[in-house]
């Protein structure tokens, strides 16, 4: 196992941006032994057609990450509660703003 | 005011673009599915698209300075190897990954030299070919730069291979830079420089990759020139045997 880890390319998660102004979008990832290749190798796997006018990459083991089983803890309890949500609320006919201002 | 070109020196010329990017390409084209690693795999295939791409732009232009009605494949398929002109760097087997990387930087070290000139050359269709061809050719400098560097600093074993390129690959690049008559004209009408006056620049930018990937610039003075001239190395005849075949047997074939 230590073995392989010695000769495998680290993996690079990649982002790319369809256009100026737009967020930077998990595109896939790719082997690379340092972060310049791994732009490279990124811009011809995932722009070969011009999809991106901008990559960033970042080392796969450099992102924290949630883990299935955190799934209950972290994300359940916002189900549950539909109070928590503006639309749970229903404005009343009377409370308009003429009303109050009266 | 400059004289207007012979037609056929332009041909000639454009021609010699051609042929130097549509042999380098199909070379490359053999990595496809033989890459060392998968990403490594599609960036060849990617500039070996890039260059057929370029070879297609400039037949269709020697097409219509010959105004013989003929096409792209006319030029590509129906040609012997005595009137193929490309540089004999092109055509010489890609070695092992080493080999085909050192190549790529000696070849797009000329070619981004060379289309720069060329993009502001007075014969607009050239340089509007040569302009979009430059970008490419940026890319691949960039991409076998960063690869020479990495294999002569990477081990020893990639620091030998490296050395094992050079030995390969370094006799044929004085032919890059040998000017034929054709080209002389092509600068005398102000369209083209001559290869050889990119020489000196081109020697210095590849003295600094070579400085970065620890490998030291070579003192080799054995050169093999004649690619302009149709004198090619043993390997043309056996790209265009591969390319070449199935239009020959079955002319005008499509699928």
């Amino acid at each position: 196992m230590s073995d392989n880890k010695d000769k495998n390319w680290p993996s690079w998660e990649v982002f790319t941006q369809v256009k100026s102004g737009a967020p930077h979008e998990h595109a896939g990832n790719v082997h690379a032994p340092d972060s310049e290749l791994a732009l490279q190798n990124a811009r011809d796997v995932y722009s070969r057609r011009n999809e991106a006018m901008s990559i960033w990459v970042v080392k796969s083991d450099q992102i924290t990450a949630t883990s299935p089983s955190d799934s209950g803890p972290f994300f359940e309890p916002s189900e549950d509660k539909i109070y928590r949500t503006p639309n749970y609320y229903k404005i009343k006919e009377k409370v308009k703003y003429e009303s109050i201002t009266k | 005011m400059s004289p207007s070109p012979n037609k056929e020196a332009l041909l000639q010329y454009c021609l010699y673009l051609a042929d130097n990017s549509l042999i380098l390409g199909h070379r490359l084209s053999e990595w496809c599915g033989h890459g060392p690693i998968l990403e490594e795999d599609i960036a060849l295939a990617n500039i070996s698209l890039d260059l057929i791409g370029q070879s297609r732009l400039f037949y269709s232009y020697a097409a219509e300075v010959e105004g013989l009605n003929k096409s792209e494949d006319d030029y590509a398929y129906f040609r012997d190897a005595r009137q193929f002109r490309n540089a004999l760097l092109c055509e010489i087997p890609n070695g092992h990954f080493g080999t085909s990387i050192l190549r790529q930087l000696l070849f797009s070290q000329y070619a981004c030299l060379l289309f720069e000139k060329l993009s502001q050359s007075t014969d607009t269709k050239l340089a509007a070919i040569a302009s979009k061809s430059l970008k490419e050719c940026l890319y691949h400098l960039r991409h076998s730069s960063e690869w020479t560097i990495r294999l002569g600093c990477g081990t020893e074993e990639s620091h030998s291979k490296m050395l094992e390129a050079i030995e390969a690959v370094w006799r044929y690049h004085k032919d890059l830079f040998a000017d034929d008559h054709f080209e002389k004209e092509m600068k005398s009408s102000g369209i083209a420089p001559l290869s050889s006056s990119l020489y000196n620049e081109w020697v210095e930018k590849i003295k600094i990759v070579f400085d970065l990937a620890s490998l030291a610039f070579p003192d080799q003075t054995f050169n093999v020139i004649g690619g302009r001239d149709g004198k090619h190395t043993e390997h043309l005849g056996y790209i265009l045997a591969d390319m070449q075949f199935v239009q020959r047997a079955y002319p005008g074939g499509e699928w």
